[in-house]
């Protein structure tokens, strides 16, 4: 029998904490939407898409009443393009987005990722193709979510692509700059990328995945930070077990949802990823959550132990909620997504070189972080290099998703409106790199990568 | 998880007033929906009731039955939720 305790343990973390799944995705392979023209494959992918999600929205919806348990998005994940595409001889994969953006439209879903390429070793004409058409895409289209591995521990870092990278992402804000170039907002660069991550920009269905699948990802910093406020004081051991029964709790949530939502679709259960996602709601912030250890402000020393353990213990409690954990899995710190994470970077507490040292020890890495629209290419693509490298060389994944606005420095900010938040404009160390980036080749795998 | 019936938990929140379990068991037997356990108690001011009710074959999500325990919440200045039982066992039970 359920105690009332519980129960009103429960409701308060919906009503009051801002519990949410963040989102069910569906993980749609398009391996047989291969054809010889693009015409061809373009119609293949749209109905198989179709197919297989015209009832995601609504099978959310249902289960979203029948526990009462709010499930903000409904999305799609799809094989990446670059593989799909490469037998049709199109010279420019801009139709092929439009495809997945109307597929997408058509099924009620707010995103669809999987524009994207696996090149960290090297590219294939298809990939660079695909790359040279990312600007042009996201112009285009409103749901579409772009994403390309650069890097990864067993190949190391494809520096040539990361020199590419500089100048697309240069490109993609140009042609949004009426948008506050809001395409660079669905465009993720990673390393080492998960193959069944739920979350967008950087949603897409791996080669090794399966036919269809379902992948939940979770929510709840505002839950996690309700439970440490009533243990504000103890010491960091009594902080660190607060936060694994939290994560288990919401992760049983999501476990619910995901295996609801496979049996429903009749469609394989893949993972849930345990993420703390914050949102641009007051009490949903993972910032204020890491100054609920006792931080002044986030970005101050300190912040990086804190989130180190949040991260960890967020991923224990979660182990032990579910067998089935993928995706990123862990807290997440993009800056304009977050109250608290805008605020640190408004008053100058949180600064960029700050949160890259955060991405060490967290799921993923540089994430929607406004620079001037100044900012050379090349000094982007250092930025990505960095963030590789931390990635590479410590086994783990990273990312930038990174918004150069046109025509707009330090001091002014940008909104990008929705989940997708506002982002004071960061300031970016001006030396160049212009000659290390300009080397290309390739960063050679660490040595830790020989593990046979 | 423990076994999965057709359960439901209903919670009510706020101030107090005559009628609030009438109207609400009233609206439950509508749907022939059986109250398997109730409490109810005064928290920091707050009335707080919590049913356990059997849901037979009503459906939450295909019946209107959230639409009307959200009016009559909303009529008497209460908030009132129902979600099915298996949420609370995977959140709370190993």
């Amino acid at each position: 029998m359920l105690t009332d305790y519980e129960v009103l343990e429960t409701i308060h973390m919906f009503t009051e904490q801002h519990l949410d799944i963040r989102t069910i995705t569906m993980g749609i392979s398009l391996m047989d939407c291969a054809a010889s023209t693009p015409e061809e494959s373009c119609r293949r992918i749209y109905d198989k898409i179709m197919r297989c999600a015209g009832k995601l929205v609504k099978t959310g919806e249902a289960i979203s009443r029948k526990y009462n348990v709010p499930i903000i998005h409904k999305r799609i994940s799809v094989t990446p393009i670059s593989i799909v595409a490469a037998a049709s001889g199109a010279k420019d994969y801009t139709m092929f987005a439009e495809t997945l953006d109307r597929a997408a439209r058509d099924c009620g879903v707010n995103f669809i990722g999987g524009f994207s390429a696996l090149v960290q070793k090297g590219y294939t004409e298809s990939d660079r193709i695909l790359i040279n058409s990312i600007p042009e895409a996201l112009a285009v289209t409103e749901n579409v979510c772009s994403s390309i591995n650069l890097a990864s521990t067993r190949s190391g870092i494809n520096m040539d692509a990361v020199r590419d990278m500089g100048f697309i992402i240069k490109k993609a804000a140009e042609k949004t700059a009426d948008r506050d170039a809001i395409g660079c907002a669905k465009l993720v660069v990673f390393a080492n990328a998960p193959e069944d991550n739920p979350f967008m920009a950087g949603a897409f269905l791996g080669p090794g995945e399966p036919e269809c699948v379902i992948n939940v990802g979770i929510s709840g910093p505002g839950v996690v930070k309700h439970a440490l406020e009533a243990v504000r004081g103890e010491d960091l051991g009594v902080v660190a077990e607060t936060v694994k029964k939290a994560a288990f709790k919401i992760t049983r949530v999501g476990e619910l949802v995901a295996r609801e939502a496979s049996e429903r679709l009749n469609v394989p259960f893949g993972i849930i990823d345990l993420s703390l996602a914050p949102t641009p709601a007051v009490g949903d912030s993972v910032a204020r959550l890491l100054e609920e250890f006792g931080l002044e402000q986030c970005g101050t020393w300190g912040t990086t132990a804190a989130l180190a353990m949040l991260n960890d213990a967020v991923k224990k409690g979660g182990t032990m909620a579910s067998s089935f954990v993928g995706g990123l899995s862990g807290a997440f710190i993009p800056v304009s997504e977050d109250e608290g994470m805008i605020a640190a970077a408004a008053s100058g507490s949180l600064l960029l070189e700050k949160l890259e040292a955060m991405t060490c020890v967290c799921s993923v890495g540089l994430d929607m972080i406004a620079i001037p629209g100044d900012t050379p290419a090349s000094t982007i693509s250092g930025i990505i290099a960095d963030e590789m490298a931390l990635g590479t060389f410590n086994n783990k994944t990273t990312a930038v998703r990174i918004i150069p606005v046109p025509g707009k420095g330090v001091g002014d900010s940008v909104e990008f409106g929705g989940l997708l938040g506002m982002a004071p404009i960061m300031k970016v160390n001006t030396a160049s790199c212009e000659d290390f980036i300009g080397r290309g080749g390739r960063i050679p795998a660490p040595i830790h990568s020989m593990r046979n | 998880m423990t076994e999965s019936k057709n359960t439901a938990v209903i919670t009510v929140l706020g101030k107090d007033r005559v009628g609030i379990i009438a109207g609400i068991s009233g609206l439950l037997a509508e749907y022939n929906i059986n109250i398997n356990d109730i409490s109810q108690t005064i928290m920091d001011d707050v009335f707080t009731m919590i049913m356990m009710v059997d849901l037979k074959d009503v459906s939450i999500e295909n019946s209107d039955i959230t639409d009307r325990l959200h009016k009559f919440g909303d009529d008497n200045g209460l908030s009132v939720t129902i979600q099915h039982t298996d949420l609370f066992n995977a959140m709370h039970r190993i």
